[in-house]
């Protein structure tokens, strides 16, 4: 494995947490706007009390995944840069209110409210950022972004405005919501009523997730894109999986088994980003862009190497303590 | 307006914003750090309040912070598409670290946020302190990166443009850094420390003078005093440096036209093209050739010795130059003015007229950091990586740039005017409590 690959690697995988863990907040913001019923409120509370200790953290592997890309690819971020300058620009501004309207209402939540007008911005943000994150995910993985010799030959509106791209978009969506709801389903054990109304809230993700990735497969093949190729080809393992997987969710979701469907859930994210990671190997965005020909100096992939190495024994313990004291099983949180 | 134009425009305004919130995060931990350790030690609740107050202030404006810092992440790529191409591999580094800086900081203020019941008393303190030294260290890659666009180094370019030869190492350390990065963490600490005291002298004019005030006016006071003197030394040694390096920028500056033996100083004033020379300013002779250098003879490269194509602009960086010396020595005088009468008093003074002057000094203090950035950003002109790649060739040619500037001003304009009532909205809420709290902790007022 070449250095420049093993920078990649990494760099997935910070997509991966960003994914699992900072998707599950945005799935929070969703179920915050669709808070309902006589406990409204306690959904809300509930919601604020998991996201506010580490949304912070997990929002973090966003800025490490851009500067590692930038570092250790700086053509393919020109590339994205250019390509996907509106879904990107549209994200960023969700990213920006999702955050700092949170923030008011937790930090000032006496004096703001939670039903405010930032109540509604955090939620609608929620909603916005994962759906164009997601249509920008389907321009890179239908092929879409043609770049031969790293400048961009495509337009600024190919590949996400497709309706493949609004379907992924919408899945990225549910799923984002579909992780939120069991993982507060898990959090929220020890209170029957609110694990109830998260089972029902991660059942209709489920549904709809499960819909939207289906719908999608059926899109390509009708029309024959990258993406066909890639979940067919070096990703048919890790796709087969996910197939077997989604329906696991749905069953531990349906007996009410928290534990096991927050694994399977968060289980399926992965499977399906690392799906798409093999399928299109080498490619970090095809069909023009490789690891190999993006690829930094090697005396900067080096660097970078060291940097992350340090940088990971600080940051693994850090994380490892950050959730030890908020998400072990604490007795306060039963009071 | 053309694509350039309007990038920089969202740069310059991104930066702007997401700075004050920046340098609060290098800042406000340090004075959170401070009192919890002193409540710890002393057994002193009062500290503690302190402590509790400005973490509530701080979570929010931490929060405004990282999501503003994320944006600028986005707009390298977005606005600066083929500088991102050809520097990323080179200046990347440093900007890898500070993610892993902003991380820690993250995670560790998650827990002092949410942990005061769930840590002991002296795990929640401990856990102020990486978040003191993540936000510092933050501060110093960051720089770091603006440092090499200031003064490239750490790389070679083939005979066909491209890069040749990377070493990042000497990237991150180029030779603006040594000068660079201590200024701007020191400003850092000097916004931090005077905005703390504005909050508190401004109480004190409503004559609410207790022990919260005075505590928190003479921490505030404590860390902008020290700092400012740090930010005088650094940011004379900065001018010096950029005088050898960026001659062009310390023309503009410093508002000199043409290259000169025995250059004079010119204080204030505006810059005029077409006189080619400072008009209204004031000029003492000789006493930039000797600032630059201690020869009061040396010569001072002009204007004049770059084409016009390659000048800054000398108005607003002059302006900029000056605006932020001026407001330096006022915030240095008061601080001055204000450890002597302590000293003298052996109490904190509360004197009106010096606590109108705290007042203006924690804006002064925001005018003054930015007036700096100014003179870095305004005098690197016309180029994005100075003598290697200009502005206009690196900025996107994506469409609807205006769009996304107004929108984005828009949210920007939001958020500063929300942060600034919900903040206002705590501190009256805080005033309603303050007798209650006083008397328990603090029997004897």
């Amino acid at each position: 494995m070449s250095s420049a690959e093993l920078v990649a690697g990494i760099l997935w995988l910070a997509l991966t947490a960003y994914a699992v863990l900072a998707g599950a907040d945005f799935g929070g913001g969703v179920w915050d706007l669709f808070a309902s019923g006589p406990r409204a409120h306690e959904q809300r509370s509930a919601i604020a009390e998991a996201m506010g200790p580490v949304w912070e953290a997990n929002h973090v592997w966003l800025i490490f995944m851009i500067t590692g890309l930038f570092t250790a690819f700086p053509t393919t971020f020109g590339v994205l840069g250019l390509a996907l300058y509106l879904p990107f620009t549209i994200a960023m501004a969700g990213i920006v209110l999702r955050g700092a309207s949170f923030a008011f209402r937790a930090h000032a939540a006496d004096v703001v409210g939670p039903l405010s007008t930032w109540g509604v911005v955090f939620g609608v943000a929620s909603l916005v950022t994962p759906f164009f994150l997601g249509t920008a995910a389907a321009a890179v993985a239908s092929g879409a972004i043609h770049a031969p010799n790293g400048q961009l030959a495509s337009s600024f509106l190919d590949g996400w405005t497709t309706p493949l791209a609004v379907v992924i978009g919408l899945f990225a969506l549910s799923i984002c919501a579909y992780l939120a709801a069991t993982y507060l389903m898990v959090e929220n054990e020890h209170r029957p009523d609110l694990l109830a109304d998260f089972r029902r809230r991660a059942i209709a993700a489920a549904f709809a997730s499960g819909f939207f990735a289906l719908l999608a497969v059926g899109i390509s093949l009708f029309n024959g894109t990258r993406l066909l190729e890639s979940l067919t080809g070096r990703g048919l393992p890790l796709f087969v999986l996910a197939l077997l997987n989604g329906p696991l969710a749905l069953w531990a979701v349906w007996r009410s088994r928290p534990h096991i469907a927050r694994f399977a859930v968060a289980g399926q994210v992965v499977l399906v980003l690392w799906a798409w990671a093999f399928g299109q190997w080498p490619y970090l965005v095809p069909p023009d862009l490789t690891i190999s020909a993006t690829a930094a100096p090697p005396a900067t992939l080096t660097a970078m190497l060291v940097v992350l190495t340090i940088g990971g024994l600080l940051l693994l313990p850090s994380l490892w303590l950050l959730f030890r004291v908020f998400k072990a099983r604490n007795p306060q949180a039963r009071a | 307006m053309d694509n350039t134009t309007l990038a920089r425009a969202t740069m310059g305004t991104s930066l702007g914003f997401h700075i004050v919130f920046a340098v609060l995060g290098v800042g406000l931990p340090l004075l959170m750090c401070v009192a919890e350790g002193l409540a710890l030690r002393r057994h002193d609740q009062a500290w503690m309040v302190l402590a509790r107050r400005w973490s509530k202030a701080f979570g929010i404006l931490f929060a405004v912070g990282a999501v503003s810092g994320t944006v600028l992440s986005f707009e390298l790529g977005l606005l600066w598409p083929r500088f991102m191409a050809f520097s990323g591999g080179i200046f990347g580094l440093p900007f890898s670290a500070e993610g892993f800086a902003f991380f820690i900081e993250a995670i560790f203020l998650g827990m002092y946020l949410y942990g005061w019941d769930r840590l002991t008393p002296l795990q929640h303190w401990l856990t102020s302190i990486p978040i003191a030294l993540s936000g510092a260290a933050s501060s110093v890659f960051v720089v770091m990166a603006n440092a090499w666009m200031n003064s490239p180094a750490g790389f070679q370019l083939g005979p066909d443009g491209k890069l040749a030869h990377v070493d990042p190492l000497a990237a991150a350390l180029n030779p603006s850094t040594a000068t660079e990065d201590p200024h701007m963490l020191v400003s850092a600490y000097v916004v931090t420390g005077f905005l703390v005291a504005a909050v508190y002298a401004a109480g004190m004019l409503r004559g609410r003078n207790d022990i919260f005030h005075r505590r928190g006016l003479a921490m505030g006071m404590a860390m902008g005093g020290i700092a400012i003197v740090l930010a005088g030394i650094t940011g004379d040694t900065s001018a010096r440096f950029i005088y050898e390096a960026q001659p062009t920028k310390f023309a503009a500056m410093e508002g000199v036209y043409k290259t000169q033996r025995g250059a004079p100083i010119t204080i204030g004033g505006i810059p005029s093209d077409s006189q080619h020379r400072v008009i209204y300013g004031i000029e003492i002779p000789k006493a930039l050739s000797f600032l630059a250098t201690f020869d009061p003879n040396a010569e001072v490269k002009g204007l004049d010795s770059v084409p016009p194509a390659d000048r800054p602009n000398p108005v607003l960086v002059h302006l900029s130059f000056d605006g932020m010396v001026g407001l330096g020595t006022f915030i240095g005088l008061l601080a001055l003015a204000f450890w002597l009468l302590a000293i003298r008093r052996r109490s904190v003074p509360t004197r009106r007229l010096l606590m109108w002057g705290l007042v203006l000094a924690g804006p002064a203090s925001v005018g003054a950091m930015e007036a700096g950035w100014f003179v870095t950003e305004f005098g690197r002109q016309p180029w994005i990586v100075y003598g290697v790649m200009r502005t206009s060739e690196a900025a996107t040619t994506a469409p609807a740039l205006g769009l996304t500037f107004a929108i984005f001003i828009a949210i920007y304009a939001g958020l500063a005017f929300t942060t600034a009532r919900l903040l206002l909205m705590l501190a009256a809420r805080t005033r309603k409590t303050d007798a209650a709290t006083l008397r328990v902790v603090s029997p004897d007022e």
